[in-house]
């Protein structure tokens, strides 16, 4: 398959009848992969039952730092939500036809992401059941919420994100849904008549569809732009050394994408052949990936170098003992990690024979995730550490609660990812069929 | 629920024979067609030629109602309970831009996918008959007629290539 053109070989019959076969009989794989994804998720289930029970002493905070594996998960995971939405919504306005194949799961990606970052703020707070006092809602006291605080900007960007992209989702999924419908018999076609919304592909209703559709990848492009830039403010607007710093909303954007790619190349590479799907999803779409990879992978290896070069430049003992201790400090470590995995691994995708080979390509993708994870602890961990005061220095450990709860996000996330594949069409039905010219009577195209 | 609208169904496979028939249709004089297609398709667009979708407005009118929402939540909620500090203003406008521009994005989204479902659910108060094959590989022409014009449209349709007319009644 030549890597820069490709046109799907299928007709629109058979795209429905590949997709729709998806949500047939799971094969043992698929139901090995749900079950280790919900013994991770009981995991989690029992760690915070526990914290819940005895307190975050479970965890290993330890003053000054008191924002350690949680609030990293978090950003973390808000980090895998970004891609789902670069590819639908950017990638949509951008006409790249390439992204039909993967964007409904990478869209899906975002929001179980999306969903497990949700809950990382409120396992860190300490007392959960008080959460909603994030939110600003008429109390008794008319006491209102701190809008100049960064963390009250990420209760409304996280939310407004969660909200943009399930919606994104949702209405993407109707005209797929009532494909299936179509084809299946018995209870399932209720269930999915009803979820369908009585869309039957009429003129009228693709008139008002279309335009919809474009103005909510239109709404949603900034937003993606917005979140983590805003994710990236939790640490800038604070003068800790190592966090005060002008490049973190691009280079916290960039990270997103890079991170988000890396995990869709970790969910689609196993998934398609669980499905079955590998004549739809192929080199050319695992290509292209790799592409937005190995660009957005630089951007973040500029990044770090910049930090450094930021820290030396800037004659600020407090700038340059911070950074000079992430490499070789307590935690040279996972300063190291961070970069080997994403500014060096990410530079193998040079080579086209790597970006097609999909063992190469997921075992990159597997050192993407760990990197991302580790750029996230050392940035957060490795600050607080090293503050101005160094009597007040001090290391914090992970114990069994941070790891059980990291964990349990995965299968969490998995769990939900894993049950939306076998539901729903994971590969998008319509826009696929957009790309094949429907048959003539006089022939050609 | 309201009874069935009377006229005649054509499918096609061919996208060139649905967009002679849509042509011949509304040469004749049938100007009310609903087409059915599995995906949007810009030779069917072409041929109905319909004014463009006014979800706009319903973005417009949401991502501007959300952006002021932004603004007059947190300057009036930051007056009410004000907290002094170094002689500064209650509110400040920069930090705030956050959340006019969160709140426009969610609600300019909410309004569009409730104008979507809006502007559908206006257009199609009539029931008119439906095929499951438009879901997946052809191109269904509804006519609404009277029972003496069905003779003539079933003629029209199966010139242009329609493989399987139905009846309404």
């Amino acid at each position: 398959m030549a890597a820069h053109s490709y046109a799907p070989a299928q007709t629109h019959a058979e795209v429905t009848r590949d997709v729709v076969a998806t949500l047939g009989a799971p094969s043992r794989g698929y139901v090995m992969m749900l079950a280790g994804a919900v013994g991770l998720f009981l995991v989690g289930v029992f760690t915070f039952t526990m914290l819940l029970k005895e307190g975050l002493g479970l965890a290993g905070y330890n003053p000054p730092v008191m924002w350690s594996v949680y609030i990293t998960t978090f950003v973390f995971w808000v980090g895998i939500g970004h891609a789902g939405t670069l590819i639908s919504a950017i990638l949509f306005l951008f006409r790249s036809q390439w992204r039909t194949a993967v964007y409904r799961a990478t869209e899906a990606m975002t929001v179980f992401a999306v969903m497990t970052a949700g809950l990382f703020p409120i396992i860190h707070i300490g007392r959960q059941w008080l959460f909603y006092w994030l939110l600003p809602y008429p109390n008794q006291r008319y006491l209102w919420p701190n809008f100049k605080s960064p963390l009250l900007w990420d209760v409304f960007a996280i939310s407004t994100y969660l909200t943009v992209s399930t919606t994104f989702l949702v209405v993407g999924l109707v005209p797929d849904i009532a494909a299936v419908r179509d084809k299946v018999p018995g209870w399932r076609k209720k269930l999915y008549a009803a979820c369908s919304l009585g869309w039957t592909g009429s003129d009228n209703q693709w008139r008002h569809y279309t335009r919809g559709y474009l103005y909510l990848a239109a709404l949603a492009t900034p937003l993606v732009l917005s979140v983590h830039s805003v994710v990236s403010w939790d640490f800038a607007m604070s003068i800790i050394p190592g966090w005060h710093g002008t490049i973190f909303a691009p280079y916290f954007v960039a990270g997103a994408i890079y991170s988000g790619i890396g995990m869709v190349l970790t969910l689609l590479i196993p998934l398609r052949k669980l499905l079955r799907v590998e004549h739809m999803i192929v080199d050319y779409h695992f290509d292209n990936l790799a592409k937005l990879t190995l660009f957005t992978g630089s951007i973040l290896f500029y990044a770090y170098a910049m930090e450094y070069f930021v820290a030396w430049y800037s004659g600020n003992s407090f700038e340059q003992v911070t950074f000079w201790r992430r490499a070789f400090g307590p935690m040279w470590w996972a300063g190291w990690s961070m970069i080997i995995c994403n500014a060096f691994v990410s530079q193998l995708l040079w080579f086209r024979k790597i970006r097609t080979n999909l063992t190469a390509l997921f075992v990159i993708s597997i050192f993407i995730n760990i990197g991302m994870w580790f750029e996230r602890y050392v940035i957060i961990v490795s600050s607080l550490s090293n503050d101005y005061e160094p009597w007040a220095w001090g290391q914090m450990n992970p114990t069994w609660a941070d790891w059980g709860i990291l964990a349990g996000s995965f299968g969490w996330f998995g769990m939900y990812f894993l049950l939306f594949a076998r539901t729903f069409p994971i590969i998008a039905i319509q826009e696929i069929k957009e790309t094949i010219p429907m048959p003539r009577k006089r022939g050609g195209h | 629920m309201a009874t069935m609208t009377a006229g005649v169904l054509g499918s096609f496979i061919h996208i060139d024979a649905a967009v002679d028939a849509i042509r011949a249709l509304q040469a004749q004089g049938h100007k009310d067609l609903t087409v059915y297609s599995p995906a949007p398709n810009h030779e069917l667009e072409e041929v109905l030629d319909h004014p463009v979708s006014p979800v706009r407005l319903f973005t417009l009118v949401g991502a501007l109602t959300g952006c002021a929402a932004g603004f007059a939540m947190t300057i009036w909620m930051s007056n009410n309970w004000p907290l002094l500090v170094g002689g500064k203003p209650f509110a400040s406008v920069p930090p705030y831009v956050v959340f006019a521009f969160e709140l426009m994005i969610l609600f300019g989204a909410l309004s569009t996918v409730a104008g979507i479902i809006i502007m559908s659910a206006v257009q199609a108060r009539r029931r008119i008959p439906y095929d499951e094959k438009f879901s997946d590989d052809h191109i269904g022409v509804f006519v609404p007629c009277r029972a003496e014009q069905a003779a003539t449209v079933e003629g029209l349709l199966r010139r242009a290539g329609s493989v399987e007319v139905t009846h309404a009644a």
